[in-house]
């Protein structure tokens, strides 16, 4: 069986042509962008949003490793450090890192994917993309007035007491955009329950499906809970109620509970999609049915439910108290559990697959062997003795940058680029993507890397000047960001070009089994002619070897 | 049967009105965890200062909490009876009972503005004027209360901290539902729902619902913590 299908047919993309008619020019003008109700229209409209918001946070990013370059404090004051890494976080979270998957690729696909010519709610969808530029808007403007400087973790009674910044103003952004947040799980979970095509039974789902329902599930039941947190944060900032405050009788702690009951599930909420991108990107260039599929779809369902019961393990230093550190610990482990499922039945995946490395296969590699170190490293630091030591230190800066950068970042840009022909009817260069790809690879071990031992050596998170024998490891550091900042200029800048330059695509340039690539590209309005009849598994590779040929599939 | 409201994505009416349904049911649990975060906070400063709480409880009267209460139930019962127009296509029916909703949900606002206003008054709404003398020293003010000590008394603060955050969300959502009311009632006034099409009733009559049953947990919890036989 193995010895037909692993022979791979790559289809003549001289002989490919653009559709006439397709979701891009279907209509004309500004405002049949900014008023459409098309699922792919928004997805477009969110990838240019975010992609704007992500350099901002990136130059934020540059500018905290140009004053980390020497150990004196000589860039910029105390205060506007400060300012520096507030913005980084607040942009890149929650301007970039909880929309970037789901309300990009999984906008455009989740429908395609099902079967279905929309999303449940397309004016919600809608709705939920302005919702995201009012926050931007806000987030912006805290900027603008002069920046906050609460790290993006609000922590009271620093943001409602001590803090003469922009709080207000930012608390509003980030409760604005978490409405974004919830109504794009709340249109997937809709979606994926009530619009899949006759035939798409729950377990011939592509995986992408089902970590966008994990994720979705976070989104919807976590983000109120910040909500509320926030404006509690405003109402004692603005009025001065009292139900953080302890000279009132209210308690910080508390505080620090809402906001990790939805800051850690939103964890899971960045790189769930991203698993999901992973899953599709490797049985693709594998030309292999998903090793244990139905073990990766439910461990995306684990890594949900368990992640809700571990927001204890920000507080293990805040006096919190033994017994339940305990069990956070031991919760906090059990999460790795799902997570090895995965990366275990993706190297599966590969066994005796016929591997081929274009650029999404590279990300995906990257993908593997960073998120399984920064996996890693949260263990190291659910453990509760291992914490107490490395908590507030540099290691836990660059654990979660191994796993939201190394880890969702690479799993963007994966898929990205293995949707573009998807999305845009043409081609990236792939020597070009290749070069970036491998760039950023090198740029972003380079500046984590140092990370984990100067954190292990002690120096403190947020922090602007340290000592002097830490300096060579920081200047490695910077170095690598300056790599990675390349890394990442290099798609803006090829991807814009390919939009006019770059190889007609085809439908199916990948050879890849999901509903998306038996249509054109770019899609049509309404994604399918008729209504797809599905009568097989999810990466039936056989099932498209014996396709019909003559299928009709453009129209125009 | 094709109406005029059917989207294009959906393939059957009933595939658009069994999404909406789900989506609405999806929604109103964000809202039980937007609440949610409020009744934690609620539990755990009621166990730590119990006294406190009773006290500053005894200020909020209970006559017109159960009056609001009173008023609340009657818009909801308006409302069901609006989803059974709808769905019986009694035009100038349905207009009626969202009318009868709408005016229920003012009064209560209004009810509710009288309470606040109170509060302000007597200097117990927290920040920088809030006042615990009342508290310290009850016989002086008239009232029958035993004194709290001074800390104590500065936990009256939270709990009126709470009583606003709680009430004011939920006036909120009375806000926003009135708000939606009159865009109802005005396409109700244009015919929109007297053809079958009941689907935004049936979903705006669940948030209205939702709200109730949020108040119906608010006015035992605020108003009546001390009204257990043996406190």
């Amino acid at each position: 069986m193995s010895a037909t299908h692993t022979i791979i047919n790559l289809p003549d993309q001289r002989t490919a042509t653009l559709p006439k008619r397709n979701y891009i020019n279907a209509e004309d003008g500004l405002l049949s962008w900014l008023l459409t109700g098309d699922h792919k229209r928004i997805a477009i409209l969110y990838l240019i949003s975010i992609t704007f918001f992500f350099f901002i946070g990136g130059a934020f990013a540059g500018l905290i490793r140009l004053e980390l370059l020497t150990p004196q404090p000589d860039l910029v004051a105390s205060d506007t450090y400060n300012k520096f890494f507030s913005m980084h976080g607040i942009i890149m979270i929650f301007l970039f890192l909880v929309p970037s998957v789901p309300a990009t690729l999984g906008n455009f696909l989740m429908p395609i994917m099902l079967g279905a010519k929309d999303l449940a709610f397309p004016k919600i969808n809608l709705l939920s993309w302005y919702l995201y530029m009012i926050g931007g808007i806000f987030t912006l403007a805290a900027l603008v007035l002069g920046g906050v400087d609460t790290g993006w973790t609000f922590t009271t009674p620093l943001s409602t007491h001590y803090l003469n910044t922009h709080v207000v103003t930012t608390a509003t952004a980030i409760f604005v955009a978490g409405f974004s947040s919830i109504f794009t799980g709340l249109n997937f979970i809709v979606t994926i329950h009530r619009m899949r095509a006759p035939g798409m039974t729950w377990f011939r789902m592509p995986l992408f499906v089902w970590s966008h329902y994990a994720a979705s599930i976070l989104m919807v039941l976590g983000t109120p809970v910040l909500a509320i947190s926030i404006v509690l944060v405003a109402l004692e900032r603005t009025i001065g109620i009292g139900v953080f405050d302890p000279t009132k009788g209210g308690d910080p702690l508390l505080f620090q509970h809402l906001f990790w009951f939805y800051s850690h599930p939103a964890v899971y909420i960045m790189i769930l999609p991203g698993m999901g991108v992973i899953s599709e990107v490797i049985s693709t260039f594998s030309r292999k049915r998903v090793f244990g599929y139905t073990a990766v779809a439910f461990s995306s369902v684990a890594i949900a439910l368990f992640g809700f019961f571990v927001w204890a393990h920000h507080m293990f230093i805040m006096g919190v108290s033994n017994y339940s550190a305990l069990v956070f610990s031991l919760l906090t482990m059990l999460v790795a559990v799902p997570s090895a499922i995965k990366i275990f039945n993706w190297a599966f995946t590969l066994q005796k697959g016929s591997i081929t490395f274009e650029t999404p296969m590279l990300y995906a590699f990257g993908f593997l062997g960073l998120f399984t170190i920064g996996g890693m490293t949260g263990v190291f630091l659910g453990a509760l003795g291992m914490d107490i030591h490395l908590t507030e230190t540099y290691f836990i800066v660059a654990h979660f940058h191994f796993v939201m950068v190394g880890g969702m970042l690479m799993a963007f840009l994966a898929g990205i680029h293995f949707w573009w022909p998807k999305m845009t009817g043409r081609m990236y260069p792939e020597s070009l993507s290749k070069l970036a790809a491998v760039t950023t690879f090198i740029g972003f071990n380079l500046t984590f890397l140092p990370q984990f031992i100067l954190g292990y050596l002690g120096m403190p998170r947020r922090y602007h000047a340290y000592p002097p024998e830490f300096q060579v490891l920081n200047v490695l550091s910077t170095a690598g960001a300056t790599v990675l900042g390349v890394g990442y200029m290099l798609p803006l800048l090829y991807l814009g070009w390919s939009l006019k330059y770059g190889a007609i695509a085809g439908n199916n340039p990948w050879q890849a089994t999901g509903l998306e690539w038996q249509i054109q590209s770019p899609p049509l309005t309404e994604n399918f002619i008729e209504t797809p009849i599905v009568d097989h598994e999810a990466y039936d590779y056989e099932w498209l070897a014996h396709k019909t040929e003559q299928e009709v599939t453009t129209v125009g | 049967m094709a109406l005029p409201q059917h989207r294009h994505h959906f393939e059957t009416p009933e595939q658009q009105r069994e999404a909406g349904t789900f989506g609405m049911w999806l929604f109103l649990l964000t809202e039980i965890m937007f609440f949610g975060g409020l009744f934690f906070a609620y539990l755990l400063y009621r166990n730590w200062y119990h006294d406190a709480f009773v006290v500053a409880s005894n200020q909020l009267s209970i006559p017109l909490g159960a009056t609001n209460t009173a008023v609340l139930i009657g818009s909801g019962f308006f409302m069901a009876l609006g989803v059974w127009a709808a769905e019986v296509k009694k035009k100038g029916l349905l207009v009626l009972f969202l009318i009868l909703t709408t005016v229920l949900g003012c009064v209560f606002l209004g009810v509710k503005y009288v309470e606040y206003h109170e509060k302000w008054e007597k200097h117990h709404i927290p920040g920088a004027h809030f006042d615990v003398s009342e508290f310290v020293n009850p016989h002086a003010y008239g009232l029958k209360e035993q004194p709290l000590a001074p800390d104590m008394a500065q936990k009256t603060q939270v709990f009126f901290s709470l009583y606003f955050a709680m009430t004011g969300m939920h006036a909120l959502h009375m806000i926003i539902g009135i708000v939606l009311l009159f865009w109802l009632t005005w396409r109700a006034h244009r015919g929109e729902f007297s053809s079958g099409y009941v689907a935004p009733i049936e979903n705006f009559g669940l948030y209205w619902h939702f709200v109730d049953i949020v108040w119906l947990f608010l006015f035992p919890l605020l108003y009546l913590i001390n009204r257990h036989p043996g406190a």
